[in-house]
């Protein structure tokens, strides 16, 4: 499984490991990583999972579809280049994310 | 005591439950939590049973709400098949007793007993084969029988019964849908949305009858038929989503005030002062956006859990938080997404956005000329430039709303000050 590190916005790191096949949302909010809400359950309904992608293999990143491309532009704070949305990211790699301040 | 470390028992271990268990932890309680749920299951999502998993799309662990690790680290403990039946306040600390004999003693007590489906009051109303969709064991049965289901009749046109037709469809069963009133989705969103749902289901074949009053279930010992009046349908199964009653019974043996739920206050207490309730039982102070002042609303939704948990926590901490969110909804209904951001009402002015290039509509409503809400049909960028900007007290002015050639998020305006 690999491990997945967040970095909350003051600066904590916590990592978890990621089942295969389950998504980094799914897995933070079950383990109870601080920063990501996730209120939807992965529906892309509410865009509480978002996430500052610091460092990942690229195949774990897959082209972002439209309809989370859409959802980003609501997210509490503001969407930058590295921004997904964690319930879309199936990692099979290490992978380093920092969440922002708040997601509500 | 130092409110910190009291012990809170929390009955009811759904989405409202877990939250404030959650809620406590991450506000400084260290304290004993106790959680208390009466389904013989752990901790799960309700939304996806009426969606993905009942489709067998979503795994059964990959809806738990909380891992089993997580209630151990955070050291709430969690019991489920227990009903909590009666609270003696008689002693101190006080004691609940479940159906199985345990005792808690508790120095707090939250109601989080959610509410249950509604049967429908018509003779055969409990027939083999009628089946309502709350928990996970009725999505279970609902599951084991659509190998052989040939043609089924969804009772209620709302979010459930919508939800269940569309993904009785997509398995290719024959789906009827009968809603009493004359459109479907009164309780939840305004005539255009539901008008485009309408139309949308219709094109997937379903076939949506309006004014349809179901007079009676018809079946020897398993249901084969629903009679409207003097006309009748044949059906090998029945879903009924037609609503949903508060469980109020251990509120109301508590002596507390009920009427449509538990009635709270703004910091989630009960009319003794000291119990809480959370969640769908609640009957809370309007929170969303242009409510008017002392009008009070149940809210069925995740988001209302998380908010009112928020609140509810702070108050057994001994603090006051404000309600922090903008109450959202949203229901999937095979490939046609619904989302809703505030509460909308039917005297709101409305203003409809249809982009025919991507084939999305959003109606907003505005109240003495503020924006209050908005639904979106496979609209998710302007349902999240609403809930955005209803959380930050902006708005969309009314006279540029409808022109679909700007993003909505362009057309937001912060509030002065900002």
């Amino acid at each position: 499984m690999p491990i997945v590190t967040f970095t909350a916005d003051d600066g904590t790191d916590r990592e978890v490991d990621v089942p295969d096949g389950d998504s980094l949302m799914e897995t933070a909010v079950r383990q109870g990583v601080p920063g990501i809400v996730g209120e939807c359950g992965g529906a892309l309904a509410c865009a509480t999972c978002h996430v500052f992608v610091v460092d990942a293999d690229p195949a774990d990143l897959p082209a972002m579809d439209e309809m989370e491309d859409e959802m980003l532009w609501g997210t509490a704070v503001d969407r930058r280049d590295e921004s997904r949305l964690s319930c879309q990211l199936r990692p099979r790699r290490p992978m380093h994310v920092r969440t922002p301040e708040t997601q509500q | 005591m130092n409110p910190e470390a009291a012990h809170v028992l929390v009955v009811g271990a759904s989405h409202a439950g877990v939250q404030l268990a959650v809620a406590l932890r991450e506000q400084g309680h260290h304290g004993p939590v106790t959680l208390v749920g009466a389904e013989d299951h752990r901790p799960y999502q309700r939304p996806p049973l009426s969606k993905d998993w009942l489709l067998g799309k979503a795994e059964k662990d990959s809806v738990l709400l909380r891992s089993d690790a997580f209630w151990a680290e955070r050291d709430i403990r969690v019991l489920p098949g227990e009903r909590v039946v009666e609270v003696d306040r008689s002693t101190e600390p006080a004691v609940a007793r479940t159906d199985r004999g345990t005792e808690i003693a508790h120095d707090r007590l939250v109601l989080a007993t959610g509410a249950r489906a509604r049967a429908l009051p018509v003779p055969g109303g409990d027939l083999e084969g009628v089946l309502l969709l709350r928990d996970a064991d009725d999505a279970l049965e609902l599951r084991e029988r659509l190998p052989d289901l040939r043609r089924a009749v969804v009772v209620g046109g709302g979010f459930i019964g919508l939800e269940v037709a569309a993904a009785l469809r997509a398995v290719g069963a024959e789906v009827v849908v009968l809603e009493s009133a004359d459109r479907l989705l009164a309780r939840a969103c305004g005539p255009e949305t539901a008008q485009e749902l309408l139309d949308r289901h219709r094109a997937d074949g379903i076939d949506v009858r309006l004014g349809a009053r179901v007079t009676a279930l018809t079946g020897e010992r398993r249901v084969t038929g629903v009679r409207l009046g003097d006309d009748h349908l044949e059906a090998d199964l029945v879903v009924v989503g037609v609503g949903v009653v508060p469980a109020t019974e251990l509120a109301e043996s508590l002596g507390l005030v009920c009427d449509d739920g538990v009635r709270v206050d703004e910091r989630a207490l009960a009319s003794d002062g000291l119990t809480l309730a959370v969640g769908d039982v609640a009957n809370q102070p309007h929170p969303a956006p242009g409510a008017a002042a002392g009008s009070r609303v149940r809210l069925e939704s995740v988001s209302n859990t998380l908010d009112q948990a928020a609140v509810a926590a702070a108050t057994l901490l001994g603090r006051e938080l404000a309600y922090p969110g903008v109450p959202w909804f949203w229901s999937t209904q095979g490939a046609h997404r619904l989302q809703i951001a505030g509460v909308s009402h039917a005297d709101d002015e409305r203003v409809v956005r249809r982009d025919p290039a991507r084939g999305g509509l959003t109606t907003l409503y505005y109240r003495d000329g503020r924006l209050v809400a908005a639904d979106t049909v496979d609209a998710p960028a302007e349902f999240v430039t609403v809930k955005k900007a209803l959380a930050q007290g902006a708005t969309i002015p009314r006279e540029r709303a409808a022109d679909v050639t700007a993003p909505l998020r362009t057309l937001v305006e912060q509030p002065v000050g900002a």
